[in-house]
């Protein structure tokens, strides 16, 4: 089966240019929305379209534009999510780098629908290839009439800022990247009041994903139904699928939600190198509850496949582990992650992460006993549900769900004093 | 003044963007650690407060919550190698290794020659052309084996001993 690109232009081929953006349809659609259709009229296509937030939470996105005042008092704010950094994850970068024009409609649209003055899109600091190349398309769209003042003669000023971010995961975080792009630290703000609300510079502001303001276009193109016949019911439209780990073919395929995990690792990455068997796949991102080989056999990408096997299909960066792969170094490297990124604010969360890193380490070293696998067990449990953001739930899934799932191979850490696996696994 | 007039015209250019001076912080910082060899010296520190009316305490906050400004100098080429999940599925601690051998120091460290430093980075985006290495926060090198450090080591001083600085 060949992939379904909505958002990436055919294999080999980039859109960077305006030219060739147009030559394919571009701006098309903005053009319609702005000449053709009322603002109100755009959010209820979106909120028909049942199109979600391609960031990790799946949130309605026409839903969170009808969160804004209705009075449309100015300045109203979009910040635009490029902070892409969630581990497995590493779709965003291929529109930035290969079909940015496609993300630049997308925000003038949601500009048109949701009376915005300016869009900030906050980009990784280490994006610096995508960052440049958005920038270019930015230029273009101003020279080509489709950012600026005035826009088509329609009477809307609309800005489009480029804003780099500096190495820190929990920017990605909507409250976090807002409070970043104030230029202090990412910590994350108590809600409510929710960024529709009170965001960016105390306005109205909405946050969504890059991918998430790219389907926006074909929607307008195509019409809602139409996006709602891709994917299942209430995981609508394509994805961009990351694949990483061990299969032969790693990439990103994009494909419609719904789309088997078998699918994913066995066909369109390859499967497994040399024939090795699955143990183990985090299906979005390594915040995301892991799943034994026996359940991604069986599971669907869309959300609520994945809520009902027991994870979540967050960003869609799907991670494979095979059989020489020792679990307690995988929990291990996702627990450093958190204990390095955690904003340092909620107690749970700050002393959390360093406990679960601690204990995996002493688990791997040979020095675990069986009271800290009741110590994870615990700790996880006060991480959960209980902080301003869900950067320590992220972590007490991460790791804690691999001792839950794999809970054997921990028990013969403590048993074998060391990894009975260090023969074959991958070093941490 | 540690901030040339060049650099205080260009972060001054950013301010219409914002309705606050505050939000150029980070691009500012960005900018004097692209001109200063990749790190933050720290006279620069009260002059930015003062362009961007904050406390100094403020611009202190931001440097150190965030892992790609340095307060310390980094070598000529600050190496970062991603060992994330993905990356280390795909031999990333290897290449490190192969990094350590070949320059004589342990993340965090620097050459005496000042040329290179070494770090380890989290997840760079790349798990699909894994294992990632960053060089001076700009260019990847994907798809790094161990076999490939001493080749781009060697590439990297030609470099240097061919060319200026490049942008940090």
């Amino acid at each position: 089966m060949p992939e379904l690109r909505l958002l990436l232009p055919p294999v080999g081929e980039n859109w960077s240019r305006i030219a060739d953006y147009r030559a394919h349809g571009g701006y098309g659609a903005a053009e319609r929305a702005l000449r053709e259709m009322t603002p109100e009229a755009i959010v209820e296509l979106v909120k028909s379209s049942r199109l979600r937030g391609r960031g990790g939470a799946g949130f309605p996105t026409g839903m969170k534009w009808g969160f804004l005042p209705k009075d449309r008092q100015r300045p109203r704010y979009i910040a635009c999510n490029a902070d892409e950094s969630e581990p497995g994850t590493f779709k965003d970068r291929q529109i930035l780098e290969r079909n940015p024009h496609k993300l630049i409609e997308g925000l003038l649209i949601a500009a048109w629908a949701n009376t915005i003055d300016a869009a900030y899109v906050y980009m990784r600091g280490e994006y610096r290839g995508p960052f440049e190349n958005l920038g270019a398309a930015v230029a273009e769209a101003y020279a080509a009439g489709y950012l600026g003042k005035n826009v088509l003669g329609t009477g809307l000023d609309f800005d489009v800022y480029l804003h780099r971010g500096a190495g820190a995961y929990i920017c990605g975080e909507e409250t976090g990247l807002l409070e970043s792009l104030e230029g202090r630290k990412g910590q994350p703000r108590k809600r409510p009041p929710f960024p529709a609300i009170s965001g960016l510079w105390r306005r109205p502001t909405i946050v969504n994903n890059v991918e998430t303001m790219s389907h926006v276009p074909h929607i307008v193109a195509n019409g809602a139904e139409w996006f709602k016949q891709i994917g299942v019911e209430k995981s609508t439209g394509t994805t961009i699928f990351g694949v990483s780990g061990d299969v032969v073919r790693p990439g990103t395929y994009e494909l419609p939600l719904g789309t088997p995990l078998r699918e994913l690792i066995f066909e369109y990455a390859g499967g497994i190198p040399e024939g090795r068997a699955l143990k183990a796949v985090i299906p979005g991102g390594v915040s995301m509850p892991v799943l034994t080989a026996e359940q991604a056999m069986q599971v669907d990408m869309s959300h609520d496949a994945l809520v009902a096997a027991g994870s979540m299909l967050g960003t869609g960066g799907i991670v494979v582990l095979d059989e020489r792969q020792c679990m307690v170094r995988a929990a291990l490297a996702i627990a450093r992650f958190f204990r390095h990124e955690s904003c340092g604010q909620c107690t749970q969360c700050r002393e959390g992460t360093g406990w679960l890193h601690k204990l995996m380490v002493s688990l791997e070293a040979g020095t675990g006993t069986p009271a800290d696998l009741k110590t994870i067990d615990e700790v996880t449990r006060f991480m959960d549900g209980h902080t301003i953001c869900a950067l320590s739930d992220a972590a007490a899934w991460g790791s804690g769900w691999f001792l839950r799932r794999f809970r054997q191979e921990f028990e013969d850490h403590v048993t074998h004093r060391g990894c009975p696996l260090a023969a074959t696994s991958f070093e941490v | 003044m540690a901030l040339s007039s060049e650099l205080t015209q260009r972060i001054s250019a950013e301010f219409p963007k914002y309705p606050e001076k505050r939000a150029v912080l980070l691009t500012a910082l960005h900018f004097v650690q692209e001109e200063s060899g990749g790190w933050l010296p720290k006279d620069v520190v009260p002059e930015l407060a003062q362009l961007l009316e904050i406390p100094v305490i403020d611009v202190w906050e931001v440097i150190s919550f965030y892992s790609m400004f340095n307060a310390e100098p980094v070598g000529r080429y600050h190496l970062r190698v991603c060992t994330n999940l993905s990356c280390c599925l795909r031999g990333a601690r290897a290449v490190v290794r192969a990094f350590e051998q070949a320059l004589d120091i342990r993340p965090g460290e620097r050459t005496e020659d000042g040329m290179f430093s070494l770090g380890e980075v989290e997840c760079l985006g790349s798990c699909g052309t894994a294992p990632v290495l960053q060089v001076n926060n700009r260019r990847y090198d994907e798809g790094l084996s161990p076999g490939d450090v001493g080749g781009l080591v060697a590439r990297l001083r030609k470099e240097a001993s061919t060319s200026k600085r490049e942008e940090s």
